[in-house]
C-alpha cells in the first residue's frame, strides 16, 4: 500500500503522437515533442496548438501591451538596462492622476498606461472568444470560457468599471510588480480594511475552499490511481469501484459525498465565485462604502477590543516625543517621492542607502510608524547620520537632474533645509537594514 | 439509513490502525474507529470550553465572539483560565481533535483501499495551523503570539501582525503562498470546467473522452497535463499553497523583525550592480 503513493509516472510508454479529433486541422500546428520531464508528472506530449485569428490578435495585443508597460518602465530608469533589471520590481507604468478623470490623458500623463490597458483588455476577450469557439468546434460545453469570464469581470472591475463609476482613471491598479501589491495595501488602507468588506470575506472564502477542494479532489483521486480514478468521465457514465470508493471514503469521513460529476461542480463554482464576490467587493468599495470598519461597526460585526486590551496612548499626544521627526507640529504630509538617481556613484557611500531609494511609498509611512511605535526603539532611536546624510544630500541637485518623464506630476520640492532635512533622514534610518 | 446501494459490500471489519475491533463500526454513514471516539471527544469539550468563554464575554453575536490567547507576560507558561488559559486549553484540544480526524481518514483510507494521499493533504493543513498556534508562539517565546479565536478577531489578527512588518505583500513567502492560492484555484476552474464540458456537451452531442479532453487544452494552449496529471498537480498546488502560508508566517517574527519591504534591500545591493 505504501509503496505505491502515484506521486510521479515510474514507467513512460513512448509511441506515436495522440492525434486529436479531426476538427479544423489545417489550423493545427502540424509538430509535437515529447518531453520525458514532462512524462513523469502529466502526459509527456506537447502540442498540436490551434492557430487562428482570434488567438493570434490576441497574441498581438498581449504583445503590444507587454512592450508598452516593459518600454515605459525602461524609460523611467532613463533606458538603463542594468538599472532596469535592478528596479524592475519596483517599476511601474501608473494610470493618470486623479486630476485627469476620466479623459484622455497626454501619454506621459498616464496616457501610455491607458493604451497598455485597452490592448491587454482586447488581448483578454479575443482569448475568451477562441476558449469558447474552441469548446463549440469540439462540440464541448462551454464551462472552462464563462469560469474564465469571471476572471475577466474581476480584471474590468479593478481596471475599468470601478474606475469609470468613480470618475477617474486614477482610482485604477497600476502595472508593476510591487507597485500593483502597493496599490492593493493603499487600497484596503483607504476604506478602512478590506478585511471587513464581507464580499472580501466570501472571495476568501471561496479561495481558500477552492485549494481545500482541490487537495480533497486530487488527493481522492490519486489515491485511487491503482484502479483507474482518473479516468473520471467514464467513471461519471458508469460507476466503478474508484468511484464507489471515493464516494464511501467521504461518506464515512464526513457523512457526506460528492459524485465524480457532482465534485467537478463544486470545483468549478467554488473557482467561479472567487472572482465574482471579489469584483462585487472592489466595485462596492468607494462607490456604496466609504470605510468597510464603519460599515461593520454599524451592521454589528465589527469586535470592540476596549474591555480586552489596556488602551495605549498614542505616542504623539506624549509631550516627550515632540522633538521625534514626524511628531506633531512637523508635518510629514510634505513627504516627496525620492526621484530616480540613474547613474551610481563609484563611491557609494554606504550599503542600504541605496536601496532605499527606490523602496518609497512604505518608507515615508513606514518610518514613521517605526519611530511612533514603542517596539521599534531600538531601530528608531539609534543615531543614524552616517548612513541617511548621503541620502539627503543627494536628494536637491538629483532631482532636478533625473526626474524622468513619465513620472506623475510631482509638486515642486520642499526646501531642502527646512522640510526634507528633518524628517527624510529618519525614514531610511528606521528601515536600513544591517546588510552583510 | 444512510447506506448507498453498493455500500453494503465495502463496509468490512479490519484496517484499524489502533484497538482492533474497538469501535470498528459505522454510526448512521459516520465510520467510527478509535480515532472517531478521540474526535469527538477533543471536539465536544473544545466546543464547551468555547462555549465557556464565550459565556464571560459580553456578547453572544456569533461574528464578534472571541477567545484570546494569554497576555505575552505570561511567555510559555500556562495561564489562568481567566487570563487566556481556556485559550491553550482550546489549542489542544483542536490539534488532538485535528489529528484524530488524520488518523482516521487514513484508516478509512485503508478500509477502501486506497492511497494515503488524503490524510497527508490534510496534515499539511494541520501542520499550517500548529505553526500559527505552537511553532511560532513557542520560537517568540509567548502563547499570546497565537492568534485569536473567533471569526473577525482573528482577522484583526492577521490585519495587525501584517502591518507590524509595515506591508506583509513584500514578504517573499507570502507572494509565494498567494501564488499557489491563485493558481490552485485557476487550475480548479479549468479542470472543473473540462470535465464539465466533455460529461455536458450541447444537446444531441455524445459524452466526450480523454481525446477530446486532451483536444481541447491542446487546441488551447498546446499542452494537457492529462487525467493523471491534472490531479498531481492540483495537489501540489494546493498543498504548496498551505506550506508557503506556514512558512511566510513562520520567518515573521523569528527571522525578521523589520519591515519586509527593506528586506529587498540585497537585491538593490547585489555587488553586480552597486
Amino acid at each position: 500500500m505504501a509503496r505505491y503513493q502515484n506521486i510521479f509516472t515510474q514507467i513512460q510508454v513512448v509511441g506515436p503522437p495522440d492525434t486529436p479529433p479531426p476538427i479544423d486541422p489545417d489550423f493545427r500546428t502540424k509538430k509535437t515533442r515529447m518531453s520525458r520531464l514532462l512524462g513523469w508528472f502529466g502526459n509527456p506530449q506537447i502540442g498540436p496548438v490551434y492557430l487562428g485569428y482570434t488567438g493570434l490578435a490576441s497574441a498581438i495585443s498581449f504583445f503590444i501591451a507587454f512592450e508598452i508597460i516593459g518600454l515605459n518602465m525602461l524609460a523611467s530608469v532613463d533606458w538603463d538596462v542594468v538599472q532596469f533589471i535592478r528596479q524592475l520590481p519596483w517599476l511601474a507604468l501608473e494610470p493618470p492622476p486623479p486630476s485627469a478623470g476620466l479623459s484622455i490623458p497626454t501619454l506621459q500623463e498616464g496616457g501610455w498606461w491607458l493604451m497598455a490597458g485597452f490592448f491587454l483588455t482586447a488581448s483578454v476577450i479575443l482569448w475568451w472568444i477562441r476558449t469558447y469557439r474552441r469548446a463549440r468546434a469540439l462540440k464541448m460545453g462551454t464551462h472552462v470560457a464563462w469560469a474564465f469570464a469571471s476572471a475577466i469581470w474581476l480584471y474590468l472591475v479593478l481596471g475599468f468599471i470601478r474606475p469609470l463609476l468613480m470618475g477617474s482613471w486614477g482610482e485604477a491598479v497600476p502595472f508593476g510588480i510591487f507597485p500593483h501589491l502597493d496599490w492593493t495595501a493603499a487600497f484596503s488602507v483607504r476604506y478602512g480594511n478590506l478585511f471587513y468588506n464581507p464580499f472580501h470575506c466570501l472571495s476568501i472564502v471561496f479561495l481558500y475552499g477552492s485549494t481545500l477542494l482541490f487537495a480533497m479532489h486530487g488527493a481522492t483521486v490519486l489515491a485511487l490511481g491503482h484502479v483507474g480514478g482518473e479516468r473520471e468521465v467514464s467513471q461519471v457514465v458508469d460507476r466503478g469501484t474508484a468511484a464507489e470508493r471515493g464516494a464511501l471514503f467521504w461518506r464515512w469521513t464526513m457523512g457526506f459525498n460528492a459524485t465524480f460529476e457532482s465534485i467537478h461542480r463544486w470545483a468549478w463554482w467554488f473557482a467561479v465565485l472567487t472572482p465574482l464576490t471579489g469584483g462585487i467587493g472592489i466595485l462596492l468599495t468607494g462607490t456604496a462604502v466609504d470605510n468597510w470598519y464603519q460599515w461593520a461597526v454599524e451592521h454589528d460585526f465589527a469586535p470592540a477590543y476596549e474591555e480586552s486590551y489596556e488602551v495605549v496612548p498614542d505616542p504623539v499626544d506624549d509631550p516627550a516625543n515632540e522633538d521625534l521627526p514626524g511628531m506633531r507640529g512637523e508635518s510629514t504630509a510634505q513627504w516627496e517621492p525620492t526621484p530616480y538617481v540613474p547613474a551610481e556613484e563609484p563611491e557609494a557611500p554606504e550599503d542600504g542607502a541605496d536601496g532605499a531609494a527606490a523602496v518609497e511609498g512604505v518608507d515615508a509611512e513606514g518610518g514613521e510608524d517605526a519611530a511612533a511605535d514603542p517596539a521599534s526603539e531600538g531601530t528608531s532611536g539609534q543615531p543614524e547620520t552616517g548612513a541617511a546624510a548621503p541620502e539627503s544630500e543627494r536628494l536637491p541637485d538629483e532631482a532636478a537632474a533625473a526626474e524622468p518623464e513619465g513620472a506623475a506630476p510631482e509638486p515642486e520640492p520642499p526646501a531642502p533645509s527646512e522640510t526634507a532635512a528633518p524628517s527624510e533622514p529618519e525614514a531610511p534610518s528606521a528601515m536600513t537594514p544591517e546588510q552583510p | 439509513m444512510g447506506l448507498l446501494s453498493f455500500e453494503r459490500r465495502y463496509r468490512v471489519r479490519g484496517g484499524t490502525l489502533l484497538g482492533g475491533d474497538l469501535f470498528d463500526f459505522w454510526v448512521g454513514p459516520f465510520y467510527v474507529g478509535l480515532f472517531g471516539v478521540t474526535t469527538i471527544f477533543f471536539t465536544i469539550v473544545g466546543t464547551a470550553l468555547i462555549l465557556w468563554e464565550a459565556s464571560r464575554g459580553d456578547t453572544w453575536n456569533p461574528w464578534l465572539i472571541n477567545i484570546q490567547p494569554p497576555p505575552i507576560e505570561y511567555g510559555l507558561a500556562f495561564a489562568p483560565l481567566d487570563q487566556g488559559g481556556i485559550w491553550q486549553l482550546v489549542t489542544i484540544c483542536a490539534i488532538g481533535a485535528f489529528g484524530s480526524w488524520a488518523l482516521r481518514q487514513a484508516e478509512i483510507s485503508r478500509k477502501l483501499g486506497m492511497g494515503y494521499h488524503v490524510p497527508i493533504a490534510y496534515g499539511v493543513a494541520v501542520f499550517a495551523y500548529v505553526t500559527l498556534v505552537v511553532i511560532r508562539p513557542v520560537m517568540l517565546g509567548a502563547w499570546g503570539h497565537g492568534f485569536p479565536y473567533g471569526i473577525f478577531s482573528h482577522l484583526d489578527w492577521v490585519s495587525n501582525v501584517g502591518y507590524q512588518y509595515l506591508h506583509f505583500h513584500y514578504n517573499p513567502a507570502h507572494m509565494i503562498a498567494v501564488s499557489f492560492f491563485f493558481t490552485t484555484t485557476l487550475a480548479l476552474s479549468l479542470h472543473g470546467g473540462l470535465i464539465l464540458s466533455a460529461v455536458n456537451p450541447p444537446k444531441g452531442e455524445k459524452v466526450k473522452t480523454a481525446e477530446y479532453e486532451d483536444g481541447f487544452f491542446r487546441d488551447h494552449i498546446g499542452y494537457s497535463i492529462g487525467a493523471l496529471g491534472i490531479h498531481r498537480l492540483g495537489l501540489f498546488l494546493a498543498l504548496s499553497a498551505g506550506i508557503w502560508s506556514a512558512i511566510c508566517i513562520l520567518i515573521s517574527g523569528p527571522m525578521w523583525t523589520k519591515g519586509w519591504p527593506e528586506w529587498w534591500d540585497w537585491w538593490l545591493n547585489l555587488p553586480v550592480w552597486s
